[in-house]
């Protein structure tokens, strides 16, 4: 079956005036990135701020056009159209954003916002947009009467709601999702996640989530892709990513993330990863998380390693130190912990 | 809260750093009055970290500049004693406040930026607070500040010196501001929110300096968040507001594993945890939601605030206010029907 989005050495690499004079540098944003979603699948999309997350999606939603690599979408490769090719095919794609302050324009009414890719696409008439409207209001948990409300008088979680509807109207195939909950409080967060799986497996369509917090990822993901300094370092189906991380960096990331247990928090071992990502303009020879990787070799230095099988096609990861059989690299804890209190 | 309530809390603590007793704080609005904090009390022990947790609008932050005395204009606090190590902050001058800010209490914000001046070099701005309270020399102060930046994990800390902020990345910046608010070894650290801005693997290691502040130097920590993972990993004690007021107080591994108040419940239930996603299918793989949303006061609350967001609200809820009460050792709740089985005592 074809997949519905299949993004294929996906390159972007910015133009950056540096220091003073005409004098000008490559952000290697997004630097050869493969991936795929198969039709009703949830792909999660982690990393930390400048791996390149943000630009991956947009490129998808060709916000930015890509320097190199193709993305296909339902097996037509969306970067070479024209504006008037890919009118027809934006239909597929839609995406909801991080902020619900600054995405939702705030002179339009709520309904007319979420009424405008139907206008947009010259779908059904006054009345049908309308009714649809409010089916799709019902939908995302919206009381109908909110449609007349400007953004301004919504909470951010109601607002994250109306960029929802917006975004399913024309029931795209693909549902970008760049960090939808990270400005919202944590128990609207919850909600929020709720009414994405909610409509997801009522609706069907697949869904690039991108996100920094590795908890909700695992929560609302089929599968996960892990990204650093533009790459995927490692990808594969949630329980197996959590249970046996194999790429170093994935490993410290994991231990990373505080668990809301004060017990197991406390008992937990962690690696503490020294210094902070490389900048994307002047990325490290070899493997890119060298720099800090507690157990990088001379090898890594050398040769940049490639995203490859450690467990048949069902993961992978870029390290040479995976062991033949797929082992993962161990890394002692660096971190002596406290007893609990 | 009542003295009894509050000798009870002292208790627990042997020597108590900071008290804080009855804090309420008003904002005076366009359209009218809005009472952020209503009757806060708690106390802070020596090398002690207590949590300040609550969502947005939940009174965590004003809370933090009543203490620093550095609220806003608008804002009026209407009663309150602010104790630091025996003092009472309200009988001091404006100036006498300045010198207590920076020397015996230190403060870090969410937003390093922000809060540095983006026109002097680290160094100058760390040599400010030393010259400005320990009355150290230029060179002295030099020599002072490389130490603490080298004490807050910074790499090359007498390069690093001669930097200006934009030089330096977010977790830099967030050590840096670390490193001025500890400069002159204050008993009192307030952090609000010092890693939300941060990636998960620097902010482990903003957390790490925390934990050696309190047991290298001593320092007590209030720890400002909306983050349950990060009370659990370093937290003493917590204490939940909702609407301006505490509902809920108790050590950290007890708050997780009994927790009493329903809002507490239903935060806890909202994150989602390690492993929880496998063990749900289909329909079923929903987090816990607390419906409506966080109400906003414009008078001090009659009744109970979290009623009408509550499943087990009840007649008396709605026109009575519960107040603090025991629920076994150092753990408090206000709540008329507390704990997993609504309150059965």
């Amino acid at each position: 079956m074809t997949p519905v989005l299949e993004v294929t050495d996906l390159v972007k690499h910015f133009r950056v005036r540096s220091g003073l004079g005409d004098s000008t540098a490559v952000v290697r944003a997004v630097d050869g990135v493969s991936l795929r979603i198969d039709r009703g699948e949830v792909l999660g999309l982690v990393g930390e701020s400048g791996s390149g997350k943000s630009t991956v999606a947009k490129c998808i939603m060709r916000l930015i056009e890509p320097t190199s690599g193709t993305v296909r979408l339902n097996g037509t490769d969306i970067t070479g159209l024209s504006r008037r090719q890919f009118r027809a095919l934006r239909r597929e794609v839609h995406m909801v954003f991080q902020d619900p302050y600054s995405s939702l324009n705030p002179r339009m009414t709520c309904g007319q916002i979420a009424e405008e890719p139907l206008r947009h696409h010259r779908i059904g008439r006054r009345v049908a947009r309308s009714e649809r409207v409010g089916d799709l209001f019902e939908k995302v948990g919206l009381n109908p009467q909110m449609r007349a409300r400007y953004p301004h008088e919504l909470s951010g979680g109601q607002r994250q709601r109306v960029g929802l509807a917006r975004a399913l109207a024309v029931e795209p195939s693909l549902l970008i999702a760049d960090e939808p909950i990270s400005a919202l409080d944590v128990s609207v967060q919850a909600s929020i996640v709720n009414l994405l799986l909610e409509l997801q497996q009522d609706m069907g369509f697949s869904c690039l989530f991108v996100a920094h917090d590795l908890a909700a990822v695992e929560f609302v993901s089929d599968r996960i892709a892990v990204m650093y300094l533009g790459k995927i370092v490692e990808t594969t189906d949630r329980q197996r990513l959590f249970a046996e991380p194999r790429m170093p960096y994935t490993q410290a990331l994991l231990s990373a993330v505080p668990v809301p247990d004060p017990v197991e928090q406390r008992q937990r071992e962690r690696i503490l990863l020294p210094g902070e990502m490389p900048s994307p303009i002047n990325p490290p020879s070899g493997c890119s998380f060298r720099t800090r990787c507690p157990i990088a070799e001379p090898q890594c230095a050398e040769a940049e390693p490639l995203l490859a099988e450690v467990d048949g096609d069902a993961h992978l990861a870029a390290c040479h130190l995976i062991g033949p059989a797929g082992e993962a690299p161990k890394i002692r804890s660096t971190v002596e912990r406290a007893p609990p209190p | 809260m009542t003295a009894t309530g509050q000798a009870a809390d002292t208790a627990s603590t042997t020597q108590t750093r900071l008290q804080v007793d009855d804090l309420s704080v008003r904002f005076h609005t366009d359209d009218g009055d809005i009472c952020a904090v209503d009757g806060l009390s708690f106390d802070l022990g020596a090398r002690e970290v207590l949590a300040l947790v609550g969502e947005s609008g939940c009174g965590k932050s004003v809370t933090a500049t009543a203490i620093l005395g550095l609220l806003p204009d608008a804002a009026e606090m209407t009663s309150g004693r602010i104790v630091l190590d025996g003092t009472d902050l309200a009988g001091l001058s404006r100036s006498q406040l300045r010198a207590l800010r920076g020397s015996k209490i230190g403060m870090v914000f969410q937003e390093p930026m922000t809060s540095l001046n983006p026109v002097f070099t680290v160094g100058r701005q760390i040599g400010e607070v030393l010259t400005r309270h320990l009355g150290h020399r230029k060179r002295q102060a030099r020599e002072v500040a490389v130490e603490l930046l080298d004490r807050v994990g910074i790499p090359a800390p007498r390069q690093r010196i001669s930097e200006y902020p934009h030089q330096l990345s977010g977790g830099m910046r967030q050590r840096v501001m670390i490193a001025m608010a500890i400069a002159c070894n204050p008993s009192v650290l307030i952090a609000d929110e010092p890693t939300t801005a941060l990636d998960v693997t620097i902010q482990a290691g903003i957390l790490d300096i925390m934990r050696s502040l309190r047991s290298d130097l001593g320092t007590s920590i209030i720890l400002i968040t909306h983050d349950l993972g990060v009370v659990a990993d370093i937290a003493d004690r917590v204490v939940i507001m909702y609407a301006g007021r505490k509902i809920e107080q108790a050590p950290v591994e007890q708050l997780f594993s009994q927790p009493q108040h329903p809002y507490t419940m239903g935060l806890l239930g909202a994150v989602p945890r390690p492993g929880m996603a496998a063990m749900m299918h289909g329909a079923d793989r929903r987090l816990a939601e607390i419906p409506g949303r966080v109400p906003v006061m414009t008078a001090p609350a009659s009744d109970c605030s979290f009623h009408p967001r509550c499943p087990r609200a009840a007649d008396r809820c709605r026109s009575l206010r519960p107040e603090l009460e025991g629920r076994g050792h150092d753990h408090r709740v206000a709540c008329f029907y507390p704990g997993e089985e609504g309150g059965a005592q």
